[in-house]
């Protein structure tokens, strides 16, 4: 029985382009208390342009019920569970919204005198100061804009340090499991890429680590635990392995909902590491961002963190921009700053002991969706999971239903699909991460559906392939959208 | 704990039905030696009310309320009120990256709104849905120049944002692309278009200007074209202050504009976040980083949005993607779209208008110390004292004056640039006037 849906009438919403009227207004400015100018004589007349061509004009009711009326078609965790894997969608706090609002934050300009700016880097230094306790390492850079930002910054570290040694080595080994940023950035650092396969049991495999350590490998990536939300058991070896022959261990800190108050990369080997704060520290995802992946470093690695640095100089902050063996800018100013301050909020709600209490209850749910599932679903690695888990379609399969329809049907059902098809390790993976904001009746609620979607597959396979049923937009034709690409509205 | 939504008695059936006797079972697999045996080194959790207290706190010590004639990349403007009003809705707020389109059409459809307004603003055939900022947008178009054109160098001008020519070089460095500046005619404070032809060769594939320039002047893209094309090498153009091409001949010329939208309503925030873009002819569609939304039908024969073209992107192509971005700016490309439709055609023409009077007003009372024409910023030459010590004058009447430009520009250490927008009252101009006399 579907428990969480019902039908829902609402209107099909125009573009605000085709809403448009000439004249029509949203706004009213005041009147200048200075001389207007002549804009062909200030600019030059060849400068200036005609009106702008197909630019909205709407009135201000219709400003807000297109976008009140846009909102309502889409899914988002307010409205519930988003089990989606390596995705960390837990609820976003909303007064980290607020905050991130406060007048002397939000209105700080980036230029404005370190006198008059003393708020901010002092929150930013509380910042780095706990994302150090948290990790174990022993500094922290907040520049870089989001996960695959911080992985930039952080193989950039690597190769500088290596630099400095002498030689920055060629390639950056990549286990098969890997999110896709992690190739895609090796190679804009300059690196060769080269693969490790998983063990049987879904871990690094370190014998094959072994032959593959050779004086060419700057570094090993890794996410920990891995994208089967399994913890690498060997992950200390596996430092002691790259160390032994001079090159680094950069962790992937995507899962690190999953070790946070039980763990720390810095205690168990790796040099250097991203976080993402828009997943383990509950800022929002906003349809795709923004977020920001600072990245946390062993002392080796400090003096090439991007510059400028807080130091502190008696009783006041300031900035160190005199840093000669770093890798440089990675983001203009210092980092996504109004996304630093939700995170912190966040850090300062749970405190210490909160924030290993929903780690706990990350993992518990996680297991608990497991357990209720394995006899319905494949699990093709059986290595205890943590924050997440992740089953094949094998059984649905052979009945010709794939995992990314079994993710269609469940829509019907009132959920976010899990994460489909990844990761590739996995053929026809379902990897489902609840996080730690998920209660008992919306989890049960989750599982009764997967469930019934299982034996919907065995009774009516058709049925299940030509889901979604009940939203109001119907399968997307995707194949279409790429073949004949439009990309902008025209008249 | 407020943000975990279980009873114990909830907490116990879980663990009953998982076979596990406490929560620490949970972690029993994990080895003995990397276990933190200690908790955490952080407080216990406070209240909602002293976090809004701690924060208050902190904007306290920030210089709140002053008004200030910074820009040099990050604009003092009005937000209006509907941006907030639509970006706190949940169902923006809290919904991931768009994949599942069935239940994302909001997202999309805006999205489809922004790229298609940024075309209209820009004059290019299409943008892409966000990259984090201006500054991180300069090396991707740079790379993606490089790309389409197989040749590696890349020239910018030294009237690029510096933080922008920073990022730039550190993306650089590594990847077989020598990067070279070209400078400014010292008077007019436009590029020289002479060094340009001077350094320009047929290895360059990037040639890279900024208009409005870091000195706020209308700088000459098309004679940049012109040079770039005949070489055989893209122009990029970058553009900080997008509120000025509500009145400023779009860069037609430009084989990609990158810009940076923190003028439509993203607050300063002391950096970020902000939202990048960046926009192309059609021919270079798929040499574009970033995601793209494009329409198409559900199988009802509606009109539908989904993300598309992404063979360029890293979860499908891994190391041959295009660039490595994975999250953007959606949330804050959303403001800049709830901006652009508030303000709309009239009202973006008016705003840039407003911008170019204050601007204008403030620079008559002062003297520029280029030639060129400006939009809403400019460079004032200090004689006699340092641009220092006219900030600290100003600070003593609570207001946060220009950037001095020694910092970036050795030969402009006598030199401050100021911004004026609508935010700026006649009033403080008129002090700023008096001290800076």
């Amino acid at each position: 029985m579907i428990t969480k849906v019902r039908s829902h009438l609402s209107p099909n919403e125009a573009l605000l382009f085709e809403r448009s009227s000439p004249g029509k207004k949203a706004y009213q400015l005041p009147d200048l208390d200075v001389p207007p100018v002549d804009a062909a004589e200030a600019l030059g007349a060849d400068n200036v342009r005609e009106a702008i061509e197909g630019f909205p004009e709407v009135s201000e009711v219709e400003a807000i019920r297109h976008f009140t009326r846009l909102s309502t078609w889409n899914y988002a965790i307010d409205y519930g569970m988003y089990p989606l894997g390596s995705c960390t969608m837990k609820y976003n706090p909303r007064i980290n919204e607020l905050v991130a609002r406060t007048e002397g934050l939000a209105w700080a300009h980036p230029y404005q005198p370190e006198s008059l700016s003393q708020g901010c880097m002092e929150v930013m230094a509380r910042v780095e100061a706990a994302l150090a306790e948290i990790t174990g390492m022993d500094a922290v850079t907040l520049q870089p804009a989001a996960g695959a930002h911080g992985e930039l910054t952080g193989i950039l570290l690597i190769r500088a340090l290596l630099q400095k040694r002498g030689n920055p080595r060629k390639k950056i080994l990549i286990p098969d499991s890997a999110h896709g940023t992690n190739p895609a950035t090796a190679a804009i650092a300059g690196y060769a890429i080269e693969n490790i396969k998983s063990s049987e049991t879904g871990v690094l495999d370190v014998s094959a680590l072994e032959r593959l350590v050779t004086d060419d490998v700057a570094a090993l990536m890794v996410t920990n635990p891995n994208t089967l939300g399994v913890f690498e058991e060997n992950i200390n070896r596996v430092a002691e392995i790259l160390h032994a022959k001079g090159a680094m261990l950069y962790m992937d800190g995507a899962n690190m909902n999953a070790l946070v108050g039980i763990a720390r990369p810095g205690d168990f080997g790796v040099d250097v590491m991203h976080l993402n704060l828009h997943k383990t520290f509950s800022t929002p995802h906003g349809g795709g961002g923004p977020g920001a992946g600072p990245v946390a470093v062993k002392k080796v690695l400090e003096p090439f963190l991007p510059a400028p640095r807080l130091k502190r100089s008696g009783k006041k902050w300031t900035y160190d921009y005199k840093r000669k063996h770093s890798i440089g800018r990675v983001k203009a100013f210092y980092g996504n700053f109004g996304v630093l301050v939700r995170a912190f909020a966040y850090i300062l709600a749970h405190g210490g002991p909160g924030l290993r209490n929903a780690t706990v209850d990350a993992v518990l749910n996680a297991v608990y969706i497991r357990k209720r599932l394995e006899p319905y679903f494949d699990l093709p690695y059986s290595s205890p999971n943590m924050h997440e888990v992740v089953f094949s379609d094998d059984r649905q399969a052979k009945l010709g239903v794939r995992t990314g329809e079994i993710a269609k049907r469940l829509i019907d059902y009132g959920f976010h699909p899990y994460t489909v098809s990844f990761p590739l390790i996995v053929h026809g993976a379902l990897m489902i991460e609840p996080t730690e904001t998920e209660g008992k009746m919306e989890l049960d609620q989750f599982i009764d559906a997967m469930i019934s979607i299982a034996k919907e597959v065995e009774t009516d396979p058709q049925m299940v392939k030509n889901a979604p049923y009940g939203t109001r937009t119907s399968k997307v034709d995707e194949v279409t959208a790429a073949r004949k690409p439009v990309l902008r509205w025209k008249p | 704990m407020r943000y975990l939504p279980k009873s114990e008695s909830e907490r116990r059936q879980i663990l009953d039905a998982c076979g596990v006797s406490s929560p620490d079972e949970l972690f029993a697999h994990l080895p003995e030696a990397v276990r933190l045996k200690r908790p955490l080194d952080l407080a216990p959790g406070i209240s909602e009310y002293e976090i809004v207290q701690y924060f208050r706190d902190r904007g306290d010590e920030n210089g709140k309320g002053y008004p200030s004639f910074l820009g040099a990349g990050v604009y003092h403007h009005f937000r209006p009120v509907l941006v907030d009003t639509v970006v706190s809705r949940g169902e923006f707020l809290t919904s991931y990256t768009p994949y599942q389109a069935e239940i994302a059409q909001g997202t999309l459809t805006t999205i489809f709104e922004f790229q298609t307004m940024i075309c209209q603003l820009t004059g290019m055939d299409v943008a892409n849905a966000s990259m984090y900022d201006g500054s991180t947008a300069v090396p991707e178009a740079a790379m993606m120049a490089v790309r389409a054109t197989g040749k590696g160098r890349v020239l910018i001008a030294r009237s690029v944002h510096p933080e922008y020519r920073e990022v730039l070089t550190t993306y650089a460095k590594h990847q077989g692309m020598p990067v070279e500046e070209f400078g400014y005619v010292p008077e007019a404070g436009t590029i020289d278009l002479e060094d340009l032809d001077r350094k320009i060769d047929d290895l360059t594939g990037a040639v890279i200007i900024q208009s409005p320039n870091f000195f706020g002047i209308v700088d000459q893209v098309k004679a940049a074209a012109g040079i770039a094309h005949q070489r055989g090498a893209l122009l990029v153009v970058i553009f900080t202050e997008a509120v000025s091409l509500g009145i400023l001949e779009p860069p037609a010329d430009a084989d990609i504009v990158a810009g940076e939208l923190q003028s439509f309503a993203i607050s300063p925030s002391y950096g970020g976040p902000y939202a990048g873009i960046i926009a192309t002819k059609d021919k270079f569609i798929r040499q574009m980083p970033g995601r793209l939304v494009g329409q198409t039908t559900d199988s009802r024969g509606n009109r539908a949005f989904c993300l598309t073209l992404s063979t360029r992107e890293q979860h499908i192509r891994r190391e041959k993607a295009t660039s490595n971005i994975c999250t953007n700016q959606a949330l804050i490309a959303l403001m800049a779209t709830v901006f652009m439709t508030v303000y709309g055609k009239q009202g973006l023409r008016e705003l840039a208008e407003q911008n170019l009077a204050k601007a204008h007003y403030l620079a008559s009372k002062l003297k520029p110390r280029f030639c060129g024409k400006f939009f809403n910023e400019f460079v004032v030459k200090i004689e006699g004292r340092s641009p220092d010590a006219i900030n600290q004058a100003l600070l003593k009447k609570k207001i946060i004056g220009g950037l001095p430009l020694g910092r970036f520009y050795p030969e402009l250490a006598d030199s401050l640039l100021l911004c004026a927008t609508e935010m700026s009252r006649r009033a403080d101009m008129d002090t700023i006037a008096e001290v800076a006399a």
